[in-house]
């Protein structure tokens, strides 16, 4: 039966849930979050540092779940505390290493075209947020390198009154900034940038000139 | 040849088969199994903490020098300013800017009260110390900085002659077995038994637990303790035997040779060079540029010139090689 002038027209669904779940699946319907192909172009070792950056990132946030739930001096006494910690710190190297990597070559992309500048926007404020997630880290050690590190970095957050609010030499508070709050923050941002991959997709070659 | 604009249009052309879950189980399990490799060959540093009671122990005379300063209140921490007392002599301001005064003193520390007059008065049973610090206490400023610093000459030559290497001046004794640190100072009132009194204090681990425990039992704020500590001379010796001082590139090194925190060398690199080498405001230039430098790179799309620059120069044509044979 076809439609006729008289039929009522689709009306916008009313309760939230129902709008919030269309504009997502009309932003980025299931077959675009998750493809089963990509260009043909996507095609270079380049692209492997995106993913080893978040593949970097979950093995820290693994290992570290693993440090927290056992508590902040249990890597000091045992064996298998050092190995846990010893993966993070390693893990950390990796994912500062292959997001430098997937920045730069983001970078002769100019990855930013086509209306992605979001994307390339969400990366960088990652690597950012990135960089006091780390320090909140190394303060938060419980050891020489803790004592002496927030004792020095202290006096560039006091120059910028960061120190008011942001005290690295309160073990506590760099604690909760570590393994809550920078984290969570770091997360929220990688979840933003491949969504945004997603949506728009991989960024294409330059066009060139048939002339 | 390139176009000279970005009219980049979506993707018209051929796709292949891609698992991107398949592809990021991989990742993780490769860079899972990186990690561990790196673990097991490397490790990673964990070098004890230092504690005031080894501070007292190792350095006796270098930790009454530091605690006859706090008492004075002429050390790094005392003259400091915010966010730890109303002082001026680490206060930083670039031009109109004055961030550091602006939110002010958050964490008070009095350092004659915190760490000396305050933990001496927790020594219970020693009438000569309970004498001193009433003595001490009833003097005007006046009598007590005289006091202080007729203590404090002594060593503070002492001090100098140790770093200089010249020949130790015998106005300042250390006795081996004890670690007792005796100075020759007169005119120095009730100072001397303030300052043995808090070097046996210290010795003992007392003082350690006072500076923690002090104010309530459970605490996880090691600001006051710490810095005390840096105000002495031992975290920067063993920093220095460690390559962490600030000339050796400072703490983004870590203990042992490994990597540290190697993305903050643009940050580590202004303060090796001039002007920012010698600035009293060293660490505020320094944060403004790198927030500056920082802001730029995010806005890397919108800066014309900086988002031409993979345009004019052909790395593409390596990355995308396949696509453009094709």
């Amino acid at each position: 039966m076809s439609a006729t002038a008289n039929d009522p027209a689709p009306q916008r669904p009313s309760s939230w849930t129902a709008r919030v779940r269309e504009a997502a699946v009309t932003t980025l319907p299931p077959e675009k979050l998750l493809p089963e192909g990509q260009p043909t172009y996507v095609a270079s070792w380049i692209y492997v540092f995106g993913v080893a950056s978040l593949a970097s990132l979950i093995v820290i946030v693994a290992s570290g779940t693993i440090l927290a739930l056992k508590g902040p001096a249990w890597w000091h006494y045992t064996g298998v505390g050092h190995f846990f910690n010893s993966i993070h710190l390693w893990a950390v190297e990796l994912f500062f290493f292959a997001m430098v990597v997937h920045l730069w070559g983001k970078y002769w992309m100019a990855a930013w075209r086509g209306g992605r500048s979001r994307v390339w926007v969400t990366g960088a404020v990652t690597f950012l947020v990135a960089i006091p997630c780390a320090l909140t880290g190394y303060v938060s050690q419980q050891n020489f390198d803790a004592q002496w590190i927030s004792t020095q970095a202290k006096d560039a957050m006091n120059s910028v009154g960061a120190g008011a609010f942001f005290n690295l030499t309160n073990f506590g508070q760099m604690y909760s900034y570590h393994v809550l709050l920078l984290p969570a923050a770091v997360i929220a941002l990688v979840v933003a940038h491949v969504l945004l991959v997603r949506r728009h997709g991989v960024v294409p070659p330059f066009e060139l000139d048939k002339r | 040849m390139l176009r000279s604009r970005d009219d980049t249009r979506p993707w018209r052309g051929a796709y292949a088969p891609y698992d991107l879950v398949k592809e990021l189980c991989i990742a993780v399990g490769a860079i899972g199994l990186l990690a561990v490799v790196l673990t097991i060959l490397f490790s990673s540093p964990d070098e004890k903490p230092s504690t005031i009671q080894q501070w007292s122990r190792q350095l006796p005379v270098n930790f009454v020098t530091t605690a006859v300063k706090e008492l004075d209140e002429t050390s790094d921490t005392a003259e400091y300013g915010p966010p730890y007392n109303h002082s001026a002599g680490s206060v930083q301001h670039f031009l109109f800017l004055h961030p550091q005064r602006w939110l002010g003193v958050s964490h008070p520390i009095d350092t004659a009260r915190d760490y000396v007059i305050g933990p001496l008065k927790t020594i219970p049973d020693d009438p000569a110390l309970r004498s001193a610090l009433a003595a001490y206490q009833a003097a005007p400023a006046k009598t007590q900085k005289a006091w202080a610093e007729a203590y404090a000459k002594p060593l503070e030559e002492y001090a100098a002659a140790e770093e200089e290497g010249k020949p130790l001046p015998r106005t300042v004794a250390v006795t081996a077995s004890s670690g007792e640190v005796s100075v020759q100072a007169s005119g120095a009132g009730p100072v001397p038994t303030l300052m043995a009194s808090l070097l046996t204090l210290a010795k003992s681990g007392g003082l350690d637990g006072s500076l923690l425990t002090g104010s309530q039992f459970f605490q996880t704020d090691y600001t006051e303790p710490l810095l005390f500590m840096a105000d002495g001379g031992l975290l920067e010796r063993r920093a220095e035997a460690q390559h962490l001082l600030g000339e050796q590139w400072g703490m983004m090194n870590e203990t042992g040779s490994y990597p540290g925190q190697v993305w903050l060398w643009l940050y580590t690199f202004w303060y090796q060079i001039e002007p920012f080498k010698e600035s009293p405001s060293a660490d505020l230039q320094v944060m403004l540029i790198m927030a500056a430098l920082s802001l730029l790179f995010v806005c890397v799309p919108f800066l014309p010139g900086v988002r031409d620059l993979p345009r004019r120069i052909p790395i593409y044509r390596l990355i995308w090689r396949e696509h453009y044979r094709g």
